[in-house]
């Protein structure tokens, strides 16, 4: 669905490329020694080559390297075997060497591509420009003392992936597709968490409005925008910003701003005086970065399965839905699970099953699939009970309640309770005999042509039966009675 | 290249060193006297030549994902002007 904003003087498209950061799972920095894990008592995960201290030399970390490296192949994208770092420098309290070590002209990764996936399942290839490394810088706290800011190094010197895309995406929709689907992609190759709350990825969002036909209008960047919603909602903000900018016979500046969620508006952020002025170079103290091709090559062969090959397998080995692949792969651990329960069996039912009852289940308890209240190998189970007609699939319903409530076995609980389900012919026809004498003028209601009544009795007999009898024997016995 | 007292201005702040309005035709002649000698290299004919980064000799070495160093949280606050408990301190930033 195009994306458009109706103006005074024409309607407009809007432009946006993303430049996601992504923090890299590791367990140390990407040039020191010191812990990458997130949190930690303040300044306690620091060398002093994160804090800047004179002398220090960076040593790059072979695992990040590896890490921009399967995500860069994930993003079926040119893997640079020569890259280079560059200084970056600005001054600014929370990052103490003056400059961040990343890569300028020579990113390790060059252009990608990413498959996007829209509410009405039209799909959209967006660019991948580059990715590169990066380190991250500390964190400020203003709201400690009245006037100071506290900094705590931690986060600084952690390895970033910067993820830059092409200027392809032109609706907010899109552009939240857009992180959704990289940070699934991360997320399966296990090269960042995809944490947004955490601060783990976050996105600077780049946006021009123009008018059908012309060339790219003047961009503004918004800066650090923590959650896909407020990718979007700043994108609307700011697309009608600058349309009534244009309008009302101003020019857009090229400059960073902010996204306020709570007034639902950008604002300018840095003093123009100081705007970009980089004075990139290349570090002196590192290297070129020269990967070696066989190197690159084992990484490769040892990448996971991708959310799009996986979706593909899917729904030709299990036939499901386009939709409900989707689902299925939304996660690795839920794709995991699903083929655990699913391999062998009736597929529709195991897949039914998962995306009923079990996420359900998973809703209400407000549990995760890492950590579900029942394994898939116990589902599993369950449904190996339907399957060979040891409980039908009311009684299954039940069951799995009570599974999710104690963490029991299905046949444990189907022993326990005597659920199991009644084949016995003979007990099957007692019970609607009693059924049938019990309530004699519905019988003759039926007879006389109210075919409805037949679940009635179907009901009836179930209840005498505690639920356990076989639904196909029950309608079949009983079809047979009626009609003596 | 010649550099005014604008840019030098500019550099300097960009750089945080603060340099009094008095000092900046100096800092300038000096500074152009230094590219002067600099600029000396713009003789070479280095048309067709990539920029060399390094020798080409040697790789750079790699450290191994483990964590070797951290927890001297004093150590590296010992410089710290206005350390307050765990924290460096700045004067005020907010954007």
């Amino acid at each position: 669905m195009t994306y458009r904003i109706e103006g005074r003087t024409g309607t407009w498209e809007i432009v946006v490329g993303l430049e996601v950061h992504a923090q890299v799972i590791s367990q140390a920095k990407l040039f020191s020694g010191a812990s990458a894990t997130y949190g930690g008592a303040p300044n306690t995960h620091v060398s002093f080559i994160d804090a800047g201290f004179p002398g220090m030399l960076p040593v790059v970390n072979r695992e990040c390297v590896a890490q921009a490296v399967r995500t860069g192949l994930g993003l079926a994208a040119h893997i640079n075997v020569v890259s280079r770092f560059d200084r970056k420098n600005y001054f600014y309290a929370d990052l103490p060497q003056g400059y961040q070590i990343s890569q300028f002209e020579h990113p390790i990764v060059g252009s990608g591509v990413i498959e996007i996936e829209l509410a009405d399942g039209a799909t959209r290839e967006i660019g991948i420009t580059r990715l590169h490394l990066e380190q991250d810088a500390g964190k400020s706290m203003h709201d400690q003392d009245p006037t100071r800011s506290f900094i705590d190094l931690n986060r600084s010197g952690v390895a970033l992936m910067e993820i830059v895309s092409e200027p392809d995406i032109r609706s907010p929709e899109e552009a939240g597709a857009y992180v959704r689907k990289l940070r699934q992609i991360l997320r399966y190759l296990g090269t960042c968490d995809g944490n947004m709350e955490e601060g783990s990825m976050r996105a600077d969002v780049n946006v021009s409005v123009r008018q059908a036909g012309e060339a790219f209008r003047t961009r503004c960047e918004i800066k650090n925008v923590n959650s896909i919603r407020y990718v979007m909602q700043a994108i609307e903000a700011e697309a009608q910003r600058q349309v009534e900018v244009w309008e009302s016979g101003g020019t857009v500046d090229q400059e960073t701003r902010l996204f306020d969620p709570g007034r639902g508006e950008t604002r300018s952020l840095r003093s123009k005086e100081d705007a970009h002025d980089y004075r990139y170079f290349p570090d002196p103290d590192l290297l070129p970065l020269v990967l070696d091709e066989g190197w690159v090559a084992g990484l490769k062969a040892s990448l996971p399965e991708l959310p799009d090959a996986k979706r593909a397998r899917l729904e030709a080995d299990y036939g499901v839905t386009r939709y409900e692949s989707g689902v299925l792969t939304a996660e690795q651990a839920i794709a995991d699970f699903y083929e655990t329960v699913a391999r062998g069996l009736d597929t529709r039912l195991a897949t039914n099953w998962v995306l009923g009852d079990f996420f359900a289940a998973l809703n209400r308890t407000g549990r995760s699939i890492e950590d579900s209240p029942v394994s898939a190998a116990s589902l599993r189970a369950l449904l190996g009970l339907i399957t060979d007609s040891t409980i039908n699939g009311k009684i299954a319903k039940d069951v799995f309640e009570e599974m999710v409530d104690t963490g029991d076995e299905p046949m444990a609980i189907v022993e326990r309770r005597g659920l199991k389900q009644v084949t016995d012919t003979g007990a099957i026809d007692a019970a609607i005999a009693r059924v049938l004498a019990d309530n004699a003028d519905k019988v003759a209601e039926y007879k006389s042509g109210k075919d409805k009544l037949f679940g009635f009795f179907v009901g009836q007999t179930m209840k005498a039966m505690a639920g356990k009898g076989n639904p196909a024997l029950v309608n079949e016995a009983l079809k047979k009675q009626l009609a003596d | 290249m010649s550099l005014d007292t604008a840019t030098v201005r500019r550099i300097a702040r960009l750089a945080r060193i603060g340099i009094e309005e008095n000092e900046t035709e100096g800092l300038a002649r000096e500074l152009n006297g230094i590219f002067g000698w600099i600029e000396q290299l713009d003789e070479v004919d280095v048309s067709g030549v990539a920029p060399m980064i390094g020798t080409g000799l040697a790789t750079p070495r790699m450290r191994e994902d483990v964590v070797t160093d951290g927890d001297r949280r004093d150590d590296v606050l010992s410089n710290a002007p206005d350390r307050v408990d765990a924290f460096f301190t700045v004067p005020k930033v907010v954007e």
